[in-house]
C-alpha cells in the first residue's frame, strides 16, 4: 500500500517534470466538445481529425521547434459543463481552445472568454471555432477572441438561396425546422432569401417541430405532399434529418430536400438509399469534389481513422490548424494577441481555392459547394461518386461550387480591439 | 379526403407500434409488480441483435431468434438479478431495472459503437403496399400493424386461454396454493419476465429498421412507453391498446393541424408534449389510468 503511493508519487512528479521540460515548445489548444454521451461519437471524429492534422503541421516543421498539442475536454454538449472545463483550461494554463458542437455552448463560451481576457490582461485565451454557425457570434456578439472557421448559417442559406433560384423547376418550397434557434435561425432566413432573390416561389408550407422528439415523421411527410411542394428546405440534423427523409421514401413523397446537416455523421448511414437523387447539401468539402488539393491527406486520414467514423469530414479543421500555425510563425509568438493579430485579415490559400479571415468580424470567407448524395459508383451511380459515406453506399457529387464572395454577408460588427 | 385517410391510417400504425413497445411493460408489470426500466433498453438490443442476425442470415430468421435471444437474457437477468433484488421491495427492483438501462447501453456502445448501424427494411417488404389516390402506404408500416395485433391476440389467448396462462394468473394472486398445487412459481415469473423482454425485443425488430437502430433510441422511446401505460391503466393490457391507438392518432392530427393557439403557437409545435399532457391530466382526474383498477 506504502510502497504503492511512493511510487505513484514519484511517478507523478517524474511526469510533472517532464511536462514542464516540454512546455517551452509545445503549445497547447483545449478541444472542448462532446466525448461522451449521445453526441460523443462526433466529438471524437473532430478530435480525431485534429490530432491527425496537428502531427502533420508538426512533421512540416513550420514551427521550428515549437509543437502543436490537441488536449481533449468532455464537455458533453452542455453549456455550464463547458464553462467548468473553461476553468480547468485556463488552470493548465492553455491560451486556446477550440469548439465546435451547439452554438449555445460557444455563446457560453465567448462570453466567459470574453470576461477572462478582460479581468487577466497578459493570459488572454483565444477561441476558434470550427463549427457553431449562430449569426450573432460574428455580428451582434462579435468578440476579438473569437475565430470562425465555418460558414454562419445565414451564409450557407445565402449560397444555397443562390442555387435555389437558378433552378427554374421549383415552385413551391416547405420549410421544416426544429424548434430551437437554429431552426428558426434557418427558417428566417430561407423567407428571407427565397423573397428577395425568386418572389415567384411560393412558400408552400413552414412548421417547426420540437428538437430530437419526433419519433414518426410520416405526418408530416402527408402535410408535405399535400401541400404539393417540390423543395423541402431544412436545417434538421441527427435522426430528425434521418427519419424525415426515410418516411418520406416510404410514402413515395418525390421532392429534393434542401439540407445543412445531411452528410453529418451518422446520417447517411441511417438515411441509406432512401436518399439517393434526393438529398442536397450545402458544405465546404466532400471527398468527390474535382481538383481536390486535399485528396491525398484524405486518403490518408481514412487508412487511420477510428473505426466507425471512417470519413474525412473537417477541411474546415485542416484549413484552421493551417492558418493558426501560419498566424504564429508570423507573429514570431504563442501569444493570443499577437496571434489574433496575425490571423485577422489572413489570406490563405485552402485545398479548394483562397480563403480569406475576414478582419471586420473574423469570420472565415470560403468557397461552398451544393452537393447531391447519390448511389456510389460501386454501386451503379455516376462515375464521379467515387467515394461514399460511411460505408453507406451514398456518394456525395457536385451540384455547384459557390465562390466565398456569394456567401459573404456584410456583417454588423463593431469591435472592440484590446 | 386523401389526407385526412392517410393520417388516419399514419396515425393507427403509429400507435400500434407503440403498443408493440408498451405491450411488455404492461404484462410484467401486470403479473409480477416490477417496473421494468429497462424495458426500452430491451427493445434497443432486438434491434441491435436483428440488425446483427439480418446481415448473417436474413431478415425473417431474425424476425424469430432476436426477440428468442432477447427473452432469454430477459430470464437470465430475471433469474440471477431481479430475484436477488426482489426480497428487498419494488424501490430495489425499480433501481435495479434503472441501473440496468444504464448497463445495456454502456453494453451496447461496446459492441457496436456509437453510431447508427446499417439495419434495413428487406427488400420483399420495401415499396408501396397499395395508393390511396396519389399517397403511397408503405409495405412495411402494413406489416408492422399486423405484427402488433397478432401480438395482441397471441398474448390474450396465452393468458386466457392456456394452461400456462391460467397457472401463471393464479402465482400472482395466490402464490402459495400455486406452489402447493406443484407449480414451481419462481420459474413462471422467469417465463414471465421473460416473455415481456421478448415482446420489447420483437418491437425492437421491427421498429429498428422502420425508424433508426442507434444507442439512444433506447432513451428516445422511453417516457413515451410509460405514458401509455399510466394513460392505459398500470397493468391493463387492453388499457395499453387502446392507449396506444389514442396517442397515436392524437399526435398524428395534431400535427396535420394548422390552428393558431395563444402566442402565434401553432397545434403542430404542440403535437409530441400532447401525450404528457394527457398523462398529467388523466393522473389529475382518474388516477387508475382509462381502464386499470390496480392503484398505481
Amino acid at each position: 500500500m506504502r510502497g504503492h503511493f511512493i511510487r505513484a508519487s514519484a511517478f507523478g512528479v517524474a511526469a510533472a517534470l517532464i511536462s514542464f521540460g516540454a512546455w517551452a515548445q509545445t503549445i497547447k489548444v483545449a478541444y472542448i466538445d462532446p466525448l461522451s454521451g449521445p453526441f460523443a461519437n462526433v466529438g471524437e471524429q473532430g478530435l480525431a481529425e485534429f490530432r491527425f492534422a496537428v502531427d502533420r503541421i508538426n512533421a512540416s516543421g513550420i514551427l521550428g521547434k515549437q509543437k502543436l498539442e490537441v488536449v481533449p475536454f468532455d464537455n458533453k454538449v452542455s453549456p455550464q459543463e463547458s464553462l467548468n472545463q473553461l476553468k480547468r483550461v485556463i488552470d493548465q494554463n492553455i491560451r486556446y481552445i477550440t469548439q465546435g458542437n451547439s452554438s449555445a455552448v460557444a455563446g457560453a463560451l465567448i462570453e466567459a472568454v470574453n470576461r477572462h481576457n478582460e479581468r487577466n490582461p497578459g493570459k488572454e485565451i483565444l477561441y476558434l471555432n470550427y463549427a457553431a454557425v449562430d449569426p450573432a457570434f460574428t455580428n451582434e456578439k462579435c468578440s476579438f477572441w473569437h475565430f470562425r472557421f465555418d460558414a454562419n448559417a445565414d451564409m450557407k442559406m445565402e449560397s444555397l438561396t443562390t442555387y435555389m433560384a437558378g433552378q427554374k423547376n421549383i415552385k413551391k418550397v416547405y420549410l421544416l425546422n426544429q424548434d430551437y434557434s437554429f431552426g428558426q435561425a434557418v427558417k428566417k432566413a430561407a423567407r428571407e432569401m427565397l423573397a428577395r432573390k425568386r418572389p415567384d416561389i411560393q412558400i408552400v408550407g413552414d412548421d417547426l417541430h420540437p428538437l430530437g422528439q419526433v419519433k414518426d415523421f410520416a405526418p408530416y411527410v402527408a402535410k408535405i405532399k399535400q401541400s404539393g411542394a417540390d423543395s423541402v428546405i431544412t436545417g434538421n440534423w441527427g435522426n430528425d434529418m434521418s427519419l424525415l427523409v426515410k418516411a418520406g421514401k416510404d410514402a413515395g413523397l418525390d421532392v429534393a430536400w434542401y439540407t445543412y446537416y445531411a452528410g453529418g455523421l451518422g446520417t447517411p448511414t441511417a438515411m441509406g438509399e432512401a436518399a439517393a437523387g434526393k438529398v442536397k447539401i450545402i458544405a465546404e468539402y466532400h471527398s468527390n469534389v474535382a481538383n481536390n488539393k486535399a485528396a491525398k491527406w484524405d486518403a490518408e486520414y481514412r487508412k487511420q481513422a477510428p473505426k466507425g467514423n471512417p470519413d474525412f469530414y473537417f477541411l474546415r479543421g485542416k484549413i484552421m490548424w493551417e492558418m493558426f500555425a501560419k498566424a504564429i510563425a508570423e507573429a514570431k509568438s504563442a501569444e493570443p494577441k499577437a496571434v489574433a493579430l496575425a490571423l485577422e485579415g489572413m489570406k490563405h490559400q485552402g485545398d479548394l481555392g483562397e480563403v480569406e479571415m475576414r478582419k471586420s468580424d473574423h469570420q472565415l470567407i470560403q468557397p461552398l459547394y451544393v452537393l447531391t448524395l447519390v448511389k456510389a459508383a460501386a454501386k451503379g451511380g455516376p462515375k464521379e461518386a467515387r467515394i461514399d459515406m460511411e460505408g453507406s453506399g451514398l456518394a456525395p457529387i457536385t451540384d455547384a461550387r459557390m465562390e466565398g464572395y456569394t456567401s459573404a454577408t456584410p456583417s454588423s460588427c463593431q469591435m472592440k480591439r484590446p | 379526403m386523401e389526407f385526412f385517410l392517410v393520417q388516419t391510417l399514419n396515425g393507427i400504425s403509429y400507435g400500434l407500434l407503440l403498443f408493440m413497445l408498451s405491450s411488455g411493460l404492461t404484462l410484467v408489470f401486470s403479473l409480477m409488480g416490477v417496473l421494468n426500466f429497462a424495458h426500452a433498453s430491451f427493445y434497443m438490443l432486438g434491434a441491435y441483435f436483428a440488425y446483427q442476425i439480418s446481415t448473417k442470415i436474413g431478415f425473417w430468421p431474425a424476425l424469430v431468434v432476436a426477440p428468442v435471444l432477447v427473452g432469454a437474457i430477459g430470464m437470465l437477468i430475471e433469474r440471477w438479478g431481479l430475484r436477488q433484488v426482489h426480497k428487498h421491495g419494488h424501490v430495489a427492483e425499480l433501481l435495479f431495472t434503472f441501473g440496468l438501462a444504464y448497463l445495456i447501453e454502456e453494453a451496447v456502445h461496446l459492441v457496436w459503437g456509437r453510431s447508427a448501424v446499417d439495419y434495413r427494411v428487406p427488400p420483399d417488404l420495401d415499396g408501396p403496399l397499395f395508393t390511396i389516390f396519389t399517397s403511397q402506404y408503405p409495405i412495411y408500416r402494413g406489416f408492422m400493424m399486423l405484427v402488433s395485433v397478432a401480438m395482441l391476440v397471441s398474448v390474450w389467448l396465452a393468458l386466457t386461454r392456456t394452461r400456462i396462462g391460467l397457472v401463471i394468473q393464479a402465482a400472482l394472486t395466490h402464490p402459495q396454493t400455486v406452489e402447493a398445487l406443484g407449480h414451481n412459481v419462481p420459474r413462471v415469473f422467469m417465463l414471465v419476465f421473460g416473455g415481456g423482454t421478448a415482446l420489447a425485443g420483437l418491437a425492437g425488430v421491427i421498429g429498428g429498421n422502420a425508424f433508426v437502430t442507434e444507442p439512444g433510441m433506447a432513451a428516445s422511446v422511453g417516457p413515451i412507453i410509460f405514458v401509455i401505460v399510466v394513460v392505459g391503466g398500470m397493468g391493463s393490457l387492453a388499457g395499453a391498446f387502446i392507449a396506444s391507438l389514442l396517442i397515436g392518432c392524437m399526435q398524428t392530427f395534431a400535427v396535420a393541424l394548422d390552428w393558431n393557439l395563444v402566442g402565434g403557437i401553432k397545434m403542430s409545435q404542440l403535437a409530441p408534449v400532447l401525450p404528457y399532457l394527457l398523462m398529467v391530466l388523466l393522473l389529475i382526474f382518474r388516477p387508475t389510468g382509462l381502464m386499470g383498477t390496480r392503484e398505481g
